[in-house]
């Protein structure tokens, strides 16, 4: 089956700093991919490009094998949504920002608004404006707003950083189902380690814009190759 | 003290009488500001979006503090150029529009366009800048983007038409150049009121200055109230 990514000699840059240098790197259809790594690594700036919001000063990003150029198909741009840290809810009730998707791409299926907003808990809260919630309340509603346009991959950008233990562990939960029952490709970037041993296929280390290993998770947590992997899972600095 | 009771005495009876003269003055001061408001609206909302949202625009560095300028404008001077570009000599005098409601519209649009481009903006860049990326990453176009971005920042666009809304109602000097006050075609309430206290007229003149404070109070009420409905201050 073709990759869903396909990253060839990529180099991003800010200016003279290069921020992601990844000279290969394949996502696979279905599988969630767990990207570990200290502050600063290039992460985020990953799921940036993968989500076609940055283009890459150097390289070829590939997805399901189109070469994508400095600006992506709106239909290809589509198909791929992030849930970032925070979660940007605009000014308007729980059910409008839930709804916001579906209504950039001209649909209205309202069932499918109302599912997505009971399984993330937030029924009661529907009409309440958005700007009421708490951050757990309020990143429920943004992973809602992702699910409700059927991403065929869903990035995740350190979505549970700010939450208490019951959100994170909700949000794993459906995230779980969601790849589990749709078979969504998920892409989780993530400062905690253990989350990404709960929830990840394969997982990478990722340090100065690098990828330093990348393993099936248990491999990568119980036997990792290269000894920055083992000294930053043992909470040692790495830079 | 005695001139004032007398104006408010005077304002309510000319109100009450509904005076043919006092109300074509009123339909006249609305004509002109609803004109010069909706097309300062429709140019400058549009550009001050576009340029809040460009943060890389080539030239911003200088634009900016032209709007800025532009802001405060002496309407007397934009008054005198409008007048220049509209008499028969101006290159726009083929046009016929000096001295003419038409021509009053133009001036006072010039005036309100730099407040309405200007603080729609700033309410545009007053929104959190991963927005748009976020608005982006699930799946909005350009033009949604902005249209969404707007929306967000209502509060400050309201505020935005509010300044155009003051700037063009309490407006003289330009007006009185351009349309020349010529009663029954040109005359508003603030070029009534200059001719009114020169002729001494003072609690006249004093009536349609309450008359001129009551529109702008019943219509600001109304901005308030959407901007409260909205979510606003």
């Amino acid at each position: 089956m073709t990759d869903v990514y396909t990253l060839e000699g990529i180099e991003h840059r800010y200016g003279d700093r290069t921020v992601v240098d990844v000279p290969r790197l394949s996502i696979e259809p279905g599988e969630i991919l767990g990207v570990v790594g200290p502050s600063g690594a290039g992460k985020s700036t990953l799921l940036r490009l993968l989500n076609f919001l940055e283009h890459p000063t150097k390289g070829r990003l590939m997805y399901r094998g189109e070469e994508i150029g400095p600006d992506a198909p709106l239909a290809l741009r589509r198909d791929v949504t992030t849930v970032f840290q925070r979660p940007m809810l605009l000014r308007r009730s729980v059910a409008a920002n839930v709804r916001f998707g579906q209504k950039m791409r001209g649909e209205s299926d309202e069932s499918r608004v109302q599912r997505c907003i009971e399984r993330l808990g937030l029924a009661e809260l529907a009409d309440e404006p958005a700007r009421t919630l708490s951050v757990g309340e309020a990143q429920r509603a943004a992973l809602a707003r992702a699910l409700v346009v059927r991403p065929s991959v869903l990035l995740l950008d350190e979505p549970t950083g700010n939450l208490d233990p019951y959100n994170t562990g909700l949000l794993e939960e459906i995230v779980g189902e969601e790849n589990a029952e749709r078979g969504t490709t998920v892409v989780l970037v993530t400062h905690d380690v253990f989350q990404a041993r709960r929830l990840a296929d394969r997982t990478a280390l990722m340090i100065s814009g690098r990828i330093v290993e990348l393993a099936e998770t248990e491999e990568f947590y119980e036997n990792p190759k290269a000894p920055t992997t083992a000294a930053f899972l043992r909470g040692e600095l790495v830079l | 003290m005695d001139t004032l009771a007398r104006a408010l005495v005077d304002a309510f009876g000319l109100l009450l009488a509904l005076d043919p003269e006092l109300v074509e003055v009123v339909a006249r001061t609305l004509q002109v500001t609803i004109g010069a408001l909706f097309v300062a609206l429709v140019v400058g909302i549009p550009i001050g979006a576009a340029i809040g949202l460009t943060r890389d625009l080539p030239g911003r560095a200088i634009l900016i503090p032209v709007i800025y300028t532009g802001m405060g404008l002496p309407p007397v001077v934009v008054g005198l150029f409008t007048y220049l570009l509209l008499s028969n000599q101006g290159p726009l005098g083929g046009l016929g529009w000096l001295f003419t409601p038409t021509g009053m519209v133009v001036a006072q649009t010039i005036i309100a366009l730099p407040l309405v481009v200007g603080l729609t903006m700033t309410a545009v860049q007053s929104i959190d800048p991963d927005l748009p990326v976020q608005m982006r990453a699930l799946g909005a176009t350009r033009m949604q983007i902005a249209m969404t971005t707007l929306l967000e920042s209502r509060a400050g666009v309201t505020a935005a038409v509010v300044a155009a809304y003051g700037a063009i109602i309490s407006e003289v000097g330009a007006v009185m150049l351009v349309g020349g006050n010529i009663e029954g075609e040109t005359r508003v309430l603030t070029t009534a009121i200059v001719l009114e206290t020169r002729k001494g007229n003072f609690a006249l003149a004093l009536a349609l200055g309450i008359i001129l404070l009551g529109i702008a109070f019943l219509t600001n009420f109304a901005f308030h109230r959407l901007q409260v409905r909205q979510g606003g201050p």
